[in-house]
């Protein structure tokens, strides 16, 4: 308990409406400025930079942003698009046009139907959160096979890592492929055994995800599993 | 209220300026507060007030439906007070009634002034509070337990809502009434209070008060509230605190193996 005061003063936590700071100029994400202060809009961990002070939050819809790479689910068919779920707020319709395929008008359930798994990119949020997201850019496609695991998307760039330090290490040790979608939805595939280690890796980052030394964790658990299923 | 006759056993406020419970006027009942209480809820609380039991729960923002209550603009805070069956001494027939509508839509608005809505469009914030056992305060608790929820579930507010009520009885006015002060007493104001800016989101009156009286039971209640307030932010840091405290264990493993090195 003791040792805990240190690490919090390391990670603050604050809650909406706490004061961080004084200069408008340096609120960013998580926080909102009011009469020429800075203060905490979610709650979250305090991150103060020299320009920026920001809230990163602990937890939280996803939000879709411009770019994101996500999986998605197919919900709903109409004759020229497809209804995908991407976890968040909002319905994100896939139009026919935004395929790799050439499809007529209302042979869209020949290509994909209700359950598919989708890897997409969301190309454009506008003023009142209306989505398009589309399939047509390098290595988006649909995914056929492996498994979905959902996490809370305020903990996918824990799921990461720095410059993919952390999902580089699930990739190379479970040999399964996977693509962490910006939604909190992960895909992965490779043999059982192996999704399985990844999936309960994937699960204890997320259940720690703001301990401090969580790469080296990770990489004790999948060191003592591999030499439980070997 | 006010009309009720007092049953001749019942001393609100005795020689001492004690109250029923042993309270002095301007002392509140033991609050505790839990955050994150429950998994499937995107957040959640659970308060414990004197002997009130509140669970509030916060799904979203999520689509909104039905479609025609959507604001292309922003988010809807859609909150439903509903009362367990068993939280009353009678059995309460269960479903909606009159109250629990009004209390419903007070708190709603209540919530609605502190949260950013405007970054949700067409979307709806849903907050459902549970009495699961009533003893006098408990749109005061289920608004605070609501406005923890909320914080809980990520959603971005500009402040907490904090709440507490005051209330006359015996020509003596007192903060935060238990359920003999309610029924027996002169008057009773339940306050929503935003701590960091001074507004009053939430403000209801029973009874008959002085101008006086009601001025004194304002900042009664609003200091109540700030005591509510404290215990509300000390409850969601501590809801992450402890797991910080867990994951610490074996981290200080790895700082003693390298003093071994």
């Amino acid at each position: 308990m003791q040792s805990s005061d240190s690490k919090e003063s390391a990670r603050e936590i604050v809650v909406p409406g706490e004061l961080l700071g004084t200069d408008p100029r340096k609120a960013g994400p998580g926080t909102f400025t009011e009469n020429g202060k800075v203060y905490a809009a979610q709650l979250g961990i305090k991150s103060a930079r020299p320009d920026e002070i920001s809230v990163v939050p602990l937890s939280g819809q996803y939000m879709p942003m411009r770019g994101d790479l996500v999986v998605g689910k197919i919900v709903d068919i109409g004759p020229s698009n497809w209804l995908v779920d991407i976890n968040s707020p909002y319905p994100a319709p896939l139009h026919v046009t935004e395929v790799p395929w050439r499809v007529e008008f209302g042979e869209t359930s020949k290509f994909m139907t209700v359950g598919d798994i989708v890897l997409l990119k969301v190309v454009d949020v506008d003023e009142i959160k209306r989505i398009s997201v589309s399939m047509q850019d390098h290595g988006l496609r649909k995914l056929t096979g492996g498994m979905v695991v959902d996490v809370s998307p305020s903990k996918v760039p824990r799921v990461i890592g720095r410059n993919g330090s952390m999902i580089q290490m699930l990739k190379n040790d479970t040999g399964c492929r996977i693509y962490v979608g910006q939604n909190g939805r992960i895909w992965i595939d490779g043999d059982l055994d192996n999704i399985v280690r990844a999936m309960q890796a994937i699960k204890m980052i997320e259940d720690e995800a703001h301990s401090l030394g969580l790469t080296e964790k990770v990489k004790r658990y999948l060191e003592t599993s591999s030499r439980k299923g070997a | 209220m006010g009309g009720a006759p007092i049953p001749a056993d019942v001393k609100l406020i005795d020689e001492n300026g004690r109250r029923a419970d042993g309270r002095l006027p301007d002392e509140m009942r033991p609050l505790k507060i839990e955050a994150g209480v429950l998994a499937r809820a995107d957040g959640s609380a659970y308060v414990e007030w004197g002997m009130n039991k509140i669970m509030a729960a916060v799904y979203g923002p999520r689509e909104c439906h039905p479609r025609h209550l959507q604001n292309p603009e922003r988010a809807l805070v859609q909150c439903t007070y509903n009362m367990a069956s068993f939280s009353v001494e009678d059995r309460k027939r269960p479903g909606p009634d009159r109250r629990s509508h009004e209390i419903s839509k007070i708190i709603s608005e209540a919530l609605t002034h502190v949260v950013f809505t405007e970054y949700f469009p067409r979307t709806s914030i849903d907050v459902y509070i549970e009495v699961l056992q009533a003893n006098a305060g408990t749109r005061c608790a289920g608004l605070t337990a609501a406005s923890v929820a909320l914080a809980d579930a990520g959603v971005p507010m500009r402040d907490l809502v904090a709440s507490c009520a005051a209330g006359k009885v015996a020509e003596t006015m007192i903060v935060d009434l238990a359920k003999e002060e309610d029924n027996f007493g002169q008057a009773d104001i339940p306050v929503g209070y935003v701590p960091r800016t001074g507004e009053i989101v939430l403000l209801q009156m029973d009874g008959d008060l002085t101008n006086d009286q009601f001025t004194k039971g304002i900042s009664l209640a609003i200091d109540g509230c700030k005591k509510v307030y404290d215990i509300q932010r000390d409850a969601l840091k501590r809801r992450y605190a402890v797991r910080t405290v867990d994951a610490d264990i074996p981290q200080s493993g790895i700082e003693s193996g390298k003093e071994g090195i």
